[in-house]
């Protein structure tokens, strides 16, 4: 830990890494080896299923597997309805919906209540942090049967504007908490300068906090838009017909019609590929969004 | 968790941190500081508090909705059949060995895993993705794709594969297990280490590479071996990267629905306590054994979250004290 003892030490190590030994050498090409070795087994499910995606019916059901199958588009053609069966731009567009602007909510909350925790700080703020932390260690199911109550009796069943405020206090703790820690960041001296100029709380935190920490904002949204896309549980008691998401719209496809594979991880590519893209895109914020913000 | 630290009207706080600025007006200024955090506040406590005090009272009622008029209170009956009734003692232990061996099985991977990754070598950044792909799949799309297209007794990867191997060693009939129906705890399991392994991964990765670098070099100067370091140094450093893996995942896979309602819909024995609250409720119509049960799985996940806070305020404070 202490620098005293890494001092003496420094310069032996500088004239030792420059002549790594061939052992080291040969250990280090072993071990990325091995990465590359492990990386590749453990993505095969999903490898797989972006192959399968593209194989036909036939080529798709076959054991052992046929590696050298043909190609071809059959599986999204049906997917997305060619066949003549349903198509699953309602289900789609929903999703998309309820993500989207359950998202666009969660900032508008979370933006005021980062900057009320990590700029202009309220008394008491890390209690107030712990609070919204602690709403999101509460099981979805805690909640579940009175909300669907409430959803019946005010005719909100299948309402995807439902679904958009129960996604909103999922994601909300998890983007107040993100939210903080980058707001931390933004110079207390530029909103100083901007409220001596008379901007008001809409404008200093349009104007001068947004900009500045979009990349957190921006990695902040795409997280919620994750949790929200993938979202199984609420969606499936609480909408049924006109508001089912993509999500639900996978669980029935199986059953409905029996089971197409080909057509099935076509299915589950087309779904997951916003999250996969979100994913890729957010990957170093990921951790911490994930971790609550603890782990920078 | 109905914790009841959130804002008291406390008295405003002198107004030092704004030298300068006049000292009238010090309790209207404290609630101006206060405003921005009231709309998120409010809408939480609303959205997620009231709902849970609305399943503590139900739970606490003989309510069968196919049965409407005969809706009396019950005291803790409720808790009695959750805990007497051994299909739902069942789930409660189902849900203990569940959430413990994915848990602990996507922790060891995931460190094994981060470790790996920690060097640099060609092709660190693919690796890397290829590794948090499964984590970015939608749960529901890597439910149906075990199930289908991996666990699937006739054309399944798994059983594809064990055909190619025996034919390859020219062997004619090879072993087909029926992964589902034959081990369906570890092919709920197996499914869910699959998707966790990358967020311990990364979690432990960050932990890896916020080792001091210094302490490092020193100790490889001084003689240490690759396993001392890791026991010595990375272990110890890692251990609240480790706990809020643990904890965090807990948290998370106490709540699994998706993968349990796909790839066994409950049966043989894997009907944890998310996925039996749903079936009491939804299909049963027991709502008040539904919420008691919700009730159960809200206390035991209190337990595990309270050690959980205990850790993410740590590095928190950790932080604060940084900045």
């Amino acid at each position: 830990m202490s620098a005293s003892t890494a001092a003496p030490t420094r310069t032996r190590a500088t004239t030792r890494a420059t002549a790594p030994t061939a052992r080291a050498r040969r250990r280090s090409t072993a071990l990325g080896l091995a990465a590359w070795a492990v990386g590749l087994v453990f993505c095969l499910p999903a490898l797989w299923m972006v192959l399968t995606s593209f194989h036909s019916e036939a080529d798709a059901a076959t054991n052992p597997p046929s590696l050298a199958a043909a190609l071809t588009l059959d599986g999204y053609r049906t997917f997305f309805g060619g066949g003549g069966g349903p198509t699953p731009w309602p289900p789609l567009v929903n999703s998309l919906m309820a993500s989207v602007f359950s998202t666009l909510l969660v900032l508008l909350l979370a933006l005021p209540a980062a900057y009320a925790l990590s700029i202009r700080r309220v008394r008491k703020w890390t209690d107030v942090m712990f609070f919204f932390l602690s709403t999101k260690m509460l099981p979805v199911v805690a909640g579940l049967l009175p909300i669907y109550l409430f959803a019946k009796n005010t005719g909100l069943l299948d309402n995807i504007w439902l679904l958009v405020l129960l996604y909103t206090s999922m994601n909300l703790p998890i983007a107040v908490w993100m939210m903080q820690s980058f707001l931390a960041d933004v110079p207390v001296s530029i909103i100083e300068a901007a409220q001596v100029d008379g901007a008001r709380l809409p404008t200093v935190l349009g104007r001068v906090v947004a900009p500045v920490a979009a990349p957190g904002i921006a990695a902040t949204a795409l997280i919620c838009f994750i949790f929200s896309w993938n979202e199984l549980l609420f969606a499936r008691v609480l909408t049924g017909v006109v508001a089912g998401t993509a999500p639900v719209h996978l669980t029935t496809f199986v059953t409905s019609q029996g089971l197409f594979l080909a057509q099935l991880c076509a299915a589950s590519v087309v779904v997951s590929l916003p999250v996969l893209i979100a994913g890729y895109a957010a990957q170093d914020k990921l951790v911490q969004g994930l971790s609550l913000g603890a782990v920078k | 968790m109905t914790t009841t630290t959130a804002v008291r009207p406390t008295p405003p706080r002198p107004p030092a941190a704004a030298p300068g600025k006049r000292p009238t007006g010090s309790r209207a200024r404290a609630w101006a500081t206060r405003a921005p955090l009231l709309p998120a506040l409010v809408f939480l406590i609303v959205v997620t508090q009231l709902p849970f005090v609305a399943t503590l009272v139900i739970s606490f009622f003989d309510w069968n909705s196919l049965k409407p008029d005969q809706r009396h209170f019950t005291g803790f009956a409720n808790y009695g059949s959750v805990f007497t009734d051994p299909a739902l003692r069942e789930s409660v232990l189902t849900t203990v060995l569940l959430t413990a061996t994915v848990v602990i099985v996507s922790v060891v991977l995931g460190l094994l895993f981060a470790l790996l990754l920690d060097r640099a070598f060609f092709g660190r950044g693919f690796v890397r993705t290829l590794l948090i792909t499964p984590f970015l799949i939608v749960p529901i799309s890597a439910a149906l794709l075990w199930k289908h297209a991996l666990y699937n007794p006739e054309y399944g990867l798994f059983n594809g594969a064990l055909t190619w191997f025996g034919n390859l060693f020219g062997i004619e009939s090879v072993a087909q297990p029926e992964w589902t129906s034959e081990m369906p705890l570890m092919a709920v399991a197996a499914a869910l280490v699959w998707q966790w392994t990358p967020f311990m991964m990364l979690i432990l990765l960050a932990g890896l590479q916020s080792r001091p670098a210094e302490t490092l070099e020193a100790a490889r100067l001084d003689g240490a071996g690759p396993w001392q370091m890791f026991r010595f140094l990375t272990l110890p450093h890692l251990r609240r990267y480790l706990e809020l893996g643990v904890l965090l995942g807990s948290v998370y896979i106490v709540q699994n629905f998706d993968a349990v309602f796909t790839i066994t819909a409950g049966g043989l024995g894997t009907a944890n306590l998310p996925y039996t609250v749903y079936e009491t409720f939804y299909r049963a119509h027991e709502y008040g054994l539904a919420s008691a049960v919700g009730v159960v799985v809200v206390i035991g996940t209190v337990i595990i979250a309270t050690f959980a806070l205990r850790v993410v305020s740590s590095l928190f404070r950790e932080e604060a004290s940084r900045a």
